[in-house]
């Protein structure tokens, strides 16, 4: 782990990557690298293109132009070595699935026909749910889990097969604030332990800053990248707003303000930390 | 109650109900519940068109709900499912009607398929109701764990390589087999509850989804053995105790999960499904033809009288139901 910072290896490269949905275009010549072992916020409002930047990198989406690619990797624009968490999990309550049989799909839900599992996969499912502390409700249905345990069983469930990089869409929206840093921790203490490179996704960039090590902001179809300290500043994302934000520091809280001007409340809609508190 | 003239009914339900209980898992657990209810109409229509130009019903059945099954995976992927699923329904039944009144001739036919006619069926229609039955079941298991996945976290497996456009548009094409083999056995209406109710009810019983298959076909079988005696010995039609057993084992299920769980949701569902098992139930004892009177094929017409007008009825009863099992 100690010669990321000496050598970094770059696992993940986006270049001029423009996509289009239903006639729009969501994303505008995204440019960015990923390197191995760090931990990224995926900071944008909701419909910013968030997921269908995730969705790109796993190969669900295609970019009508521009190149996504995986430099150290034989298996080009292959996603089976991506973990992936989508937003929105919603399971249902009368399905008869446990969480660690949830944990197991993660393993073997893609493969054809049945066979039983093997003591070692069953091992391995433990295992997995004793990382995220999911042991005591393993034989509980995933449907009546709380939204904190919900993402925990989807965590293990993606980091089962093992990746080198693990994509977590809005894992923290509708979490209580103590459930949230319990998952950011959860995440970010997993990871250091296996040299996983994460990448999350969240409208919230406050949950992240004790742990995030790169930025990127979407915003207006347009992305910014780098460390905190560079990406969210006063120039930077006024820049990439297109009209003035200010950016605030309060108590350790980073605030991103819009300038009140003419209409000036319609800035405050769409912009991080601004819609839920 | 077990001459040769029974034991045609006996080994055909018997048939019907694994193949329903197996499918009928996937169907509850993937949310087809409407596109199971579609495509029995769809194939409903094909018996009408081909009894019209004069060919085999089946060919007519399974024309139509294949067809059905593949326009409903083509439009889900450029509208709302279940619009999509309510379109090819709506186009089918027109369809249905349209044939029906060129071919007055051959009405009776058509009817029966409606509610099927498991006193009926003859030796011959076994074995390739028994074929199409294992074929189904053997591509259910084929694709097990991806019908799994893509319904549990449907974005998740496609993120593993799952292709859920062929996931979808396969368990569809099963799902018209499985009716096209049903439909002359329990008809459209009681494919319908034979597919949902011993699949929703093993759901309560169980945490494990394999455990829920087998339960939900043990009780699919317990459904249509029970229905069938009861018919024998009370003379009121099969139908009526195919539908009352269905809302009587998944109230028992319901029951059984309200006393064993914590979870408020699944409670208020219960009431309202048991609602809807009665109506249905209380349904088909009006519609179904009397046992004695299906034997007596004299008396068709005036069973077939009586059932035109409670088939609109039974539409608004299958909204009503499709509407409160998505709520």
């Amino acid at each position: 782990m100690s010669n990321i910072e000496q050598n970094p290896v770059k696992l993940l490269e986006l270049e001029g990557v423009s996509i289009s949905r239903s006639g729009r275009e969501v994303l505008h010549d995204v440019t960015f690298d990923i390197y191995k072992g760090k931990f990224i916020g995926l900071i944008g409002t909701n419909g910013s293109g968030k997921t269908t930047l995730l969705r790109a990198i796993l190969g669900i989406v295609s970019p009508s132009s521009g190149h996504i690619r995986f430099p150290s990797s034989s298996k080009q624009g292959s996603s089976n070595n991506i973990g992936y968490v989508p937003q929105k999990i919603d399971f249902d309550p009368d399905m008869p699935l446990r969480a660690r049989d949830l944990v197991a799909l993660g393993l073997d839900g893609n493969r054809l026909g049945i066979s039983k599992r093997k003591k070692s996969d069953k091992l391995l499912v433990d295992s997995l749910l004793e990382q995220v502390g999911g042991t005591e409700f393993a034989n509980s249905r995933v449907g009546e889990l709380s939204g904190g345990e919900q993402q925990r069983i989807m965590i293990a469930h993606a980091l089962i097969s093992k990746p080198e990089l693990i994509l977590l869409d809005e894992p923290l929206a509708n979490l209580d604030l103590r459930s949230q840093v319990e998952i950011v921790t959860l995440v970010s203490n997993l990871a250091k332990d296996s040299n996983i490179t994460v990448l999350i996704s969240t409208h919230d960039m406050n949950p992240l800053l004790p742990v995030m090590d790169r930025i990127i902001y979407i915003a207006n179809g347009k992305v910014a990248s780098g460390e905190v300290s560079e990406v969210v500043t006063t120039e930077s994302l006024s820049s990439l707003y297109g009209h003035h934000v200010e950016v605030v520091n309060l108590k350790g809280r980073i605030l991103v303000v819009p300038e009140f001007e003419e209409g000036g409340f319609n800035f405050l809609r769409g912009i991080p930390g601004n819609e839920d508190h | 109650m077990f001459s040769a003239f029974m034991l045609n009914a006996w080994e055909i339900s018997s048939i019907v109900a694994v193949v329903s209980g197996v499918v009928g898992f996937f169907v509850v657990q993937r949310a087809n519940a409407f596109a199971a209810h579609a495509l029995p109409n769809g194939a409903f229509a094909g018996a009408a068109a081909a009894s019209y130009l004069g060919i085999s019903a089946v060919i007519g059945l399974s024309v139509f709900s294949l067809a059905g099954a593949l326009v409903i995976a083509g439009l889900s992927r450029r509208t709302r499912s279940d619009v999509a699923t309510a379109l090819v329904v709506v186009m089918m039944l027109s369809l249905g009607s349209l044939f029906l009144s060129f071919s007055s001739g051959y009405a009776q036919q058509v009817y029966s398929l409606l509610f099927g006619e498991v006193f009926g069926i003859s030796r011959s229609e076994i074995l390739p109701t028994l074929l199409i039955s294992l074929f189904c079941m053997l591509v259910v298991l084929f694709l097990y764990r991806q019908l799994l996945y893509t319904s549990v976290v449907p974005e998740a497996a496609q993120a593993k390589g799952v292709k859920l456009a062929v996931v979808d548009l396969m368990f569809l094409l099963i799902v018209a087999l499985t009716t096209t083999m049903a439909v002359p056995v329990v008809g459209t209406v009681l494919i319908f509850t034979l597919l949902i109710s011993p699949a929703a009810a093993a759901r309560s019983f169980t945490n494990k989804a394999h455990i829920a298959i087998l339960l939900s076909v043990s009780l699919a079988l317990t459904t249509v053995w029970a229905s069938i005696a009861l018919s024998y010995e009370t003379n009121y039609p099969a139908g009526f105790f195919v539908g009352a057993c269905g809302a009587l084992i998944y109230a028992s299920g319901r029951i059984y999960r309200f006393i064993h769980s914590k979870n408020s949701k699944s409670r208020e569902a219960t009431l309202a499904h048991i609602l809807w098992g009665l109506a249905e139930a209380a349904l088909t004892l009006n519609t179904d033809a009397p046992l004695g009177e299906v034997k007596d094929m004299a008396n068709i017409d005036k069973v077939v009288e009586n059932k035109l007008p409670m088939t609109e009825l039974n539409q608004v009863v299958h909204l009503v139901q499709f509407i409160s099992s998505n709520n």
